[in-house]
């Protein structure tokens, strides 16, 4: 999916403040605006740290809006490509578990038995503020 | 969804025994400070936003505040809804914790079907339409007791929908009196819980454990017909029964809890008003509350679980493995009886008011203590139902006590009543002895009524002696009777109970005394 892709094209480091300035296009033509880049990184925890990347993303656009060539009225869309496949349903019993050591194991920080995180989610400064962006 | 704004309509009495959350809003809540360490129940409601109807009248526009719920109820089962770690309410930190419920990578969703039997049997019992395909799909957010960073749920085609609540209101002044009102349920979904964070403040850390993260819940989403926080508390009251009666969920909520919620709930406008001026302060969007507007959970099918089929009687498949398919109809068979079904039960078998059917469903524990006493005395029904309505259940909360913690047992109550019923012991000797009971000193009825010596005599003919004696003795009152005063006769029964060591019906009593005035 040209999702994914995106952003496992999209780990480059922070260069300093930003300084695209796109603008929407009445067109439509793929323009992406920075409220929309903003809002992207705050939902899915990407960064476009750069003009580069969000050229691409808009590339990355454009080509999937080919999608649209295709006359799809009146067709039912797949959800999944598993529609013909049987759900299977397992019965309800205890089959797992008891495995906290092992799991711990994964956490960088551990307080007793349990995993350690950041004190709730923290809030990515706005746009105009300008300052650099944490990196964890 | 924004902070909800509620205006209440109506100021009705609390309802002792409702519980509504500021929910799931609520839930991510550094900022309240409310929900820290607060034992999340196993039921949960989420307020939707506000919607008003507007209804103009003649260049006067008037506003009714409407309120729409969502209730998140944890499914009574063995194994969690995609995988196979225990579902158990207390056990070390991430004990019961999967690879797939920490989203170790390369796992993957197996769904539980006792989980769907419920969802069905959920369906059922609110008069739902049962979507015979429903599909799942990903709600996407960041929080640290959601390893995933999504929730599996089913937004787009949930496994039931367009069903009803038949609810209760009692009218207030006419005792016994009870209004039936009903609210839309828009549908049902499957989904998963998330883990359990406690903030730590002090270190400025928050601790993970994932023994919820992953249990099934059902969420039930009611339109937005309720008007009041009566309303609201009695309809989620009448679920929370219905899924007890199902056994679907144990739907229970510590009490400390229920208060602070009806708290929250009938102070609507004030924690709106706290909420948004510390969001203001902050300037953020959407970083502590997850369901503030600007948020977009990104919804995607579920790519590895097909869609979920159920079936009926005629469309299920000859060859099925029974285990692997759900049939509908099966389900609705043996679905048992419904409170509102039992209610209507007990007032046509026992001739009790509609008001005492819903408290005797309404207190744990009750209606079985009722149905044993019943089951074990000659007494008239409508005895047992005062008995055990009022005396019984006033000595209960008196000491705040649970059927279960009762001094007194049915077995006990049966006996007592047979006394009273017998004739043999007058109503305040019963009464008597139902303290005595209380005490918890191991005696029987018919023990306390011998040691007290509580006995009505039975020799109506020394019972008449003792009413001649004493209107000898007491001319002037004699006189005040034959006058016509009402209260006179009172103070010659109670001088003879005296005189009878209060071993007399007092009706008895009354009834000799008038015939021997000649009245």
């Amino acid at each position: 999916m040209w999702a994914r892709a995106l952003w496992l094209g999209l780990r480059a480091p922070l260069g300093g403040p930003r300084c695209f300035t796109s603008k929407t296009d009445p067109q439509g033509s793929g323009r992406i605006t920075a409220e929309v880049i903003e809002h992207l990184e705050r939902l899915a925890l990407v960064d476009f740290g750069s003009r580069e990347a969000v050229a691409r993303l808009e590339k990355a656009i454009a080509f999937a809006d080919l999608l649209r060539a295709v006359d799809t009225d009146g067709v039912e869309p797949m959800e999944s490509v598993l529609e013909d496949r049987c759900l299977y349903l397992r019965s309800d019993n205890v089959v797992e578990g008891n495995c906290a050591d092992e799991l711990l194991q994964n956490s960088h920080r551990v307080v007793e038995e349990y995993f350690v995180a950041p004190p709730g989610n923290i809030p990515l400064p706005k746009l105009d503020e300008q300052e650099p962006f944490p990196h964890s | 969804m924004a902070a909800p704004m509620l205006r209440w309509g109506c100021r009705g009495r609390r309802w002792a025994l409702a519980w509504v959350d500021g929910g799931s809003c609520h839930r991510r809540g550094a900022p309240t400070g409310s929900t820290s360490n607060r034992i999340r129940g196993q039921s949960s409601l989420a307020q939707q936003p506000l919607r008003t109807a507007q209804k103009p009248r003649k260049g006067e526009h008037k506003w009714a505040a409407v309120v729409g719920l969502e209730i998140h109820a944890q499914i009574s089962s063995n194994s969690k809804l995609f995988s196979g770690s225990q579902v158990r309410f207390s056990a070390p930190p991430n004990s019961l914790v999967s690879f797939f419920d920490a989203s170790l990578p390369g796992t993957l969703p197996v769904l539980n079907r006792r989980c769907v039997e419920a969802a069905v049997m959920t369906g059922l019992a609110l008069n739902c339409h049962i979507n015979k395909k429903s599909l799942f799909d990903r709600k996407h957010y960041f929080y640290a007791d959601l390893p995933a960073g999504y929730q599996i749920t089913q937004q787009r085609l949930p496994i039931a929908v367009n069903g009803s609540l038949t609810y209760g209101i009692s009218a207030g002044k006419e005792r016994g009196q009870v209004i039936p009102k009903t609210v839309r349920v828009k549908q049902i979904q499957l989904e998963q819980d998330s883990g359990k964070s406690l903030h730590d403040d002090l270190r400025s850390q928050t601790l993970v454990d994932l023994n919820r993260a992953g249990v099934g819940l059902l969420e039930v989403v009611l339109e937005p017909d309720l008007s009041c926080g009566e309303e609201a508390a009695t309809a989620v009251r009448e679920l929370q029964l219905i899924l007890q009666a199902l056994g679907t969920s144990q739907a229970n909520m510590a009490d400390y809890e229920i208060q602070r919620q009806i708290s929250e709930l009938e102070n609507g406008g004030e924690i709106l008003n706290e909420t948004r001026s510390f969001h203001e302060k902050l300037g953020c969007t959407v970083s502590m509350r997850d369901k503030e507007a600007k948020q977009d959970y990104r919804f995607m099918p579920e790519p590895n679980l097909p869609p979920l089929l159920l079936y009926d009687a005629t469309s299920l498949p000859t060859d099925a493995d029974p285990q692997q398919v759900i049939n509908i109809d099966q389900i609705r068979e043996m679905l048992p009886e419904l409170p509102s079904v039992t209610r209507e039960r007990l007032v046509q078998q026992y001739g009790m008011l509609p008001e005492h059917s819903f408290t005797l469903l309404n207190e744990v524990g009750l209606l079985e203590f009722f149905q044993n006493v019943i089951k074990e005395t000659r007494a008239e029904p409508k005895k047992v139902t005062s008995w055990v309505l009022n005396i019984f259940l006033g000595y209960l909360k008196q000491e705040n006590l649970a059927v279960s913690e009762s001094p007194v047992t049915p077995s006990a109550l049966a006996e007592l009543l047979d006394l009273l019923d017998s004739r043999t012991i007058s109503s305040s000797a019963a009464k008597q002895v139902f303290e005595e009971l209380w005490k918890r000193e191991g005696k029987t009825p018919g023990q306390i009524v011998s040691e007290k010596q509580l006995e009505l005599m039975q020799d109506r003919g020394a019972l008449e002696q003792f009413c001649y004696s004493v209107m000898k003795d007491h001319p002037q009152v004699v006189m005040d009777v034959k006058k016509g005063n009402p209260r006179a006769i009172n103070k010659l029964i109670g001088l003879v109970r005296k005189a009878t060591l209060n071993r007399a019906d007092p009706a008895v009593i009354k009834e000799i005394l008038e015939k021997q005035l000649s009245l």
